[in-house]
């Protein structure tokens, strides 16, 4: 069980980093969904090895799986409108408003 | 093994399957009107949130779909105030859809719709599924609203930050979540707190995993609270959405995450955390936060030109005040906490609707377009005015009575428990943070009514925005002086919450 979550702390750690540091959108969705998957995987292991008696937490991953699909197709569209905006799809370059 | 299946009960859900459908509608009508709807659609939307709220006042006390749908009063108490607010949003829209969305209005006002279900269903949950689904069902139609001028720069930049922060925090409130589930077995929140307790009983510590988890979710709730750190997307996706879409976020999205917290902590995590078995740590962690929300909301408000990102900070510094309440756990916490909400909807809508009205006007949110404005407008002036003087809590306007009670609950927490001294402290911040924010918001007032020179903008709101900014002074000034019926009604809250066995 220790090696499943240790997947899953390794993906979300990978996940949080990529999202601090990257430059780029792109990236930052798919390391979004890096952390999405790694609470996915605690939540099955969990429940193949702590709560064995109910699928809640197999219930629970398949709906992140959808809710996760659904934040993509947003994240997706509302990236190609930065694409349409400033030619581009760095970080950098979204940046006009400060304080 | 038997079957059986959970008892259905779907009258309970009558409103949230209602709004539903009404939202597919007014899709629909946008569509099979060609385009056309012109306000229509908006008058639509308005309806269906009237009979919404009727069908709400009609469903009674009771629970659903096995034990995933609860209908109580803290649930019907905050459901009032997410139709309020999608209410006052869209009726404050009607500028907006004439002069700049031209082609999408259905999918406007039907994603204001979609995420007001959301929210609802939020509010009924008492387990961690529903409550992430309903969380995630609120913010994902959010993220299209606040990008939906897609022209803009500002509205696209406000679209991906709220997206990227608001997926990030959603990852980090499920990982918490994970952790929660792997300690107790279980993802009902009642059975949860009982799992917990008994393990600690058994093994006389829980070690780290709770207190992991429950950073996550304090972080993950954060940042749909805009509690600093967890901040910095509010004052720029304030700024660059469309005006009510910034004022839904500011009160309906903020409730809904309200209501996730005490769901989980006060609800969920106090009895177990609480002060007869181990110091109160989440108690600790969001005092912490709640002071930095009020002093850096307070402060960082002052400098601002843009009266949206002004705005913006007193919503992050109200939320430092609504904490205070939260965290005082007694039987006046939650109930302070849901009447804050409650006057906080109706100034701070009313504040936006003139926000936007006079926006629609000079296509200009800097506070300098308001100055002279008592003189062409007077009455939207004193309106305004009268939503700041709310915000800011003075009496004998609602605001006042929402700071005092909060304050009194965390005063009369700290007089009867040692381990609460520090809540006079949070106190203290509060009262303090309080003459800042009267500051700004009475420079604003300043402007409006003690400049030389006469705004040169004349302005005539329609007759929705007008509707709005009458319902927001009516509960303002109304709630100020006569709260009572109110007063009783969130006196229920902490009980049916299991927060006081009374």
């Amino acid at each position: 069980m220790y090696y499943y979550l240790a997947l899953a702390a390794a993906l979300f750690a990978i996940g949080l980093f990529g999202v601090l540091t990257r430059r780029n959108v792109i990236g930052i969705l798919m390391s979004l969904e890096l952390m999405f998957n790694a609470a996915c995987i605690n939540f099955v292991t969990f429940n193949k090895y702590v709560a064995t008696d109910a699928l809640v937490g197999q219930m629970f991953a398949i709906f992140i799986v959808v809710v996760a699909a659904a934040e993509a197709v947003v994240g997706l569209a509302i990236v190609l409108l930065i694409y349409r905006n400033w030619r581009g799809i760095g970080m950098d370059n979204v940046n006009v408003m400060k304080w | 093994m038997e079957f059986q299946l959970p008892e259905y009960n779907l009258r309970m859900m009558l409103p949230e399957i209602f709004l539903f459908l009404w939202a597919l509608v007014v899709f629909l009508f946008d569509l099979l009107s060609k385009r056309r709807s012109e306000s229509a659609v908006g008058y639509l939307t308005l309806l269906g949130l009237l009979i919404c709220g009727g069908l709400l006042a009609t469903t009674g006390y009771g629970r659903g779909f096995g034990n995933m749908f609860f209908s109580e009063p803290m649930a019907l108490f905050f459901k009032i105030i997410f139709l309020g607010s999608a209410f006052m949003a869209v009726g404050s829209s009607f500028g907006i859809i004439k002069q700049k969305i031209v082609n999408h209005r259905g999918e406007y006002f039907g994603l204001i719709l979609l995420s007001t279900v959301g929210m609802m269903f939020l509010a009924s949950s008492q387990e961690l599924l529903s409550l992430w689904i309903g969380l995630e069902l609120t913010t994902i139609p959010l993220f299209i609203l606040a990008a939906f001028f897609k022209d803009d720069k500002l509205s696209v930049e406000a679209g991906i930050k709220y997206f990227v922060f608001g997926a990030f925090s959603s990852a980090l409130l499920l990982y918490g979540f994970s952790f929660l589930y792997g300690m107790s077995g279980t993802t009902e929140i009642v059975a949860m707190k009982m799992n917990l307790a008994a393990l600690f009983i058994a093994n006389g510590s829980l070690g780290v995993v709770p207190l992991v988890a429950m950073v996550m979710i304090i972080a993950g709730l954060g940042f749909k609270l805009s509690l600093p750190p967890f901040h910095q997307w509010a004052p720029d996706v304030y700024e660059g959405s469309p005006t009510p879409i910034a004022a839904f976020l500011s009160v309906g999205s903020k409730a809904a995450g309200l209501v996730a917290f005490a769901k989980i902590f006060v609800n969920g995590l106090w009895a177990f955390w609480g002060a007869e078995m181990a110091p109160n740590d989440w108690g600790y962690l969001t005092g912490i936060l709640a002071c930095a929300a009020m002093i850096y909301g307070n402060v960082v408000a002052i400098r601002q030109t843009n009266i949206k990102r002004m705005l913006a900070y007193s919503s992050i510094a109200q939320a430092g005040y609504i904490m205070i309440g939260m965290v005082a756990v007694n039987e006046w916490g939650l109930e302070a906490v849901a009447f804050y909400v409650f006057a906080y909807l109706f100034a701070n809508m009313g504040a936006f609707a003139i926000v936007a009205i006079v926006e629609d006007k000079t296509g200009s949110c800097q506070i300098g377009t308001y100055r002279g404005l008592s003189q062409s407008s007077p009455g939207l002036a004193a309106c305004m005015a009268v939503f700041l003087l709310s915000l800011a809590g003075i009496p004998p306007l609602a605001g006042f009575l929402a700071k005092y009670k909060v304050f009194a609950a965390a005063i009369s927490l700290a007089g009867q428990s040692q381990d609460y001294t520090w809540l006079y402290w949070l106190a203290g911040v509060g009262l303090l943070t309080t003459v800042f924010a009267l500051y700004y918001y009475v420079n604003i007032i300043k402007q409006m009514y003690f400049s030389a020179e006469e705004s040169p903008y004349r302005i005539k709101p329609n007759a929705p925005a007008v509707a709005v900014v009458a319902i927001g002074l009516i509960g303002v000034v109304l709630f100020g002086i006569y709260a009572e019926p109110i007063l009783q009604f969130v006196k229920d809250i902490p009980a049916a919450a299991g927060v006081i066995p009374r």
